[in-house]
């Protein structure tokens, strides 16, 4: 299922310079790797060789923050909007 | 150079003061495309310290997704982030590197270790500190 997938500033070199792009999954983890599958660049900036979410991003889909849903398990439908946005902290 | 608005500059100084005695963040919204002379952030956008210390900051997620829509509706985009000193001088310290999350974006540093707002703001690239000049404007 098509969903939109919405890009930070720093990752969307990785992307032909696409603020915006479409993967495919039902879940967030498998839309992540069709993701890598477009764009391989983008592999390891989001999820860690691990398979966890790296910690200097945030994910969201829709308006909900994925480490409160159910992580890269995370159901999504048609339509849903995900949006990866840098984590911003410091001293 | 980054230009802030009055209205910008007095909101983040406003939110870095009420945030005492812990940090206070927020971020900055402008136009990316604006050269190196003609940076201005025009929009604010006081967010949370989910860190609610007076030595780190963290950027409530939710207030930053909030804010990037914000500023997109406004043909704009996220430009940088401020947050406060409370002891230490309007200088980015070593965690405020290690973690600058964009070699765009404006750091902006609000000391208030001497009661007065001191505003700084620099270019963090590659681990790289320089400063920029801040100018104040009406608009």
């Amino acid at each position: 299922m098509p969903v939109e997938v919405r890009l930070p500033t720093v990752l969307r070199q990785h992307a032909g310079g696409q603020a915006t792009v479409r993967a495919n999954g039902s879940t967030l983890g498998e839309v992540f790797e069709d993701l890598v599958r477009q764009f391989p660049g983008l592999g390891g900036q989001v999820v860690t060789e691990e398979g966890t979410l790296h910690r200097f991003v945030n994910v969201y889909v829709n308006d909900d923050d994925v480490r409160y849903l159910d992580k890269l398990e995370t159901k999504v439908a048609d339509d849903d909007v995900i949006s990866i946005l840098p984590a911003v902290a410091g001293g | 150079m980054l230009r802030l608005t009055n209205d910008v500059y007095q909101r983040m100084v406003g939110h870095c003061y009420d945030g005492l005695p812990l940090e206070a963040c927020g971020l900055l919204g402008g136009d990316p495309a604006a050269g190196e002379d003609t940076a201005q952030a025009s929009l604010c956008y006081p967010t949370g310290n989910d860190a609610a210390s007076a030595r780190v900051y963290t950027v409530n997620p939710r207030d930053h997704l909030r804010a990037d829509r914000d500023a997109e509706a406004h043909g704009l985009q996220i430009i940088g982030v401020f947050h406060s000193h409370t002891h230490t001088e309007a200088y980015p310290s070593p965690t405020d590197v290690a973690q600058a999350p964009d070699p765009t974006w404006h750091y902006v540093l609000v000391s208030l270790k001497d009661g007065a707002a001191v505003v700084r703001s620099y270019r963090i690239v590659d681990g790289n500190i320089t400063e920029e000049p801040v100018v104040l404007t009406g608009q």
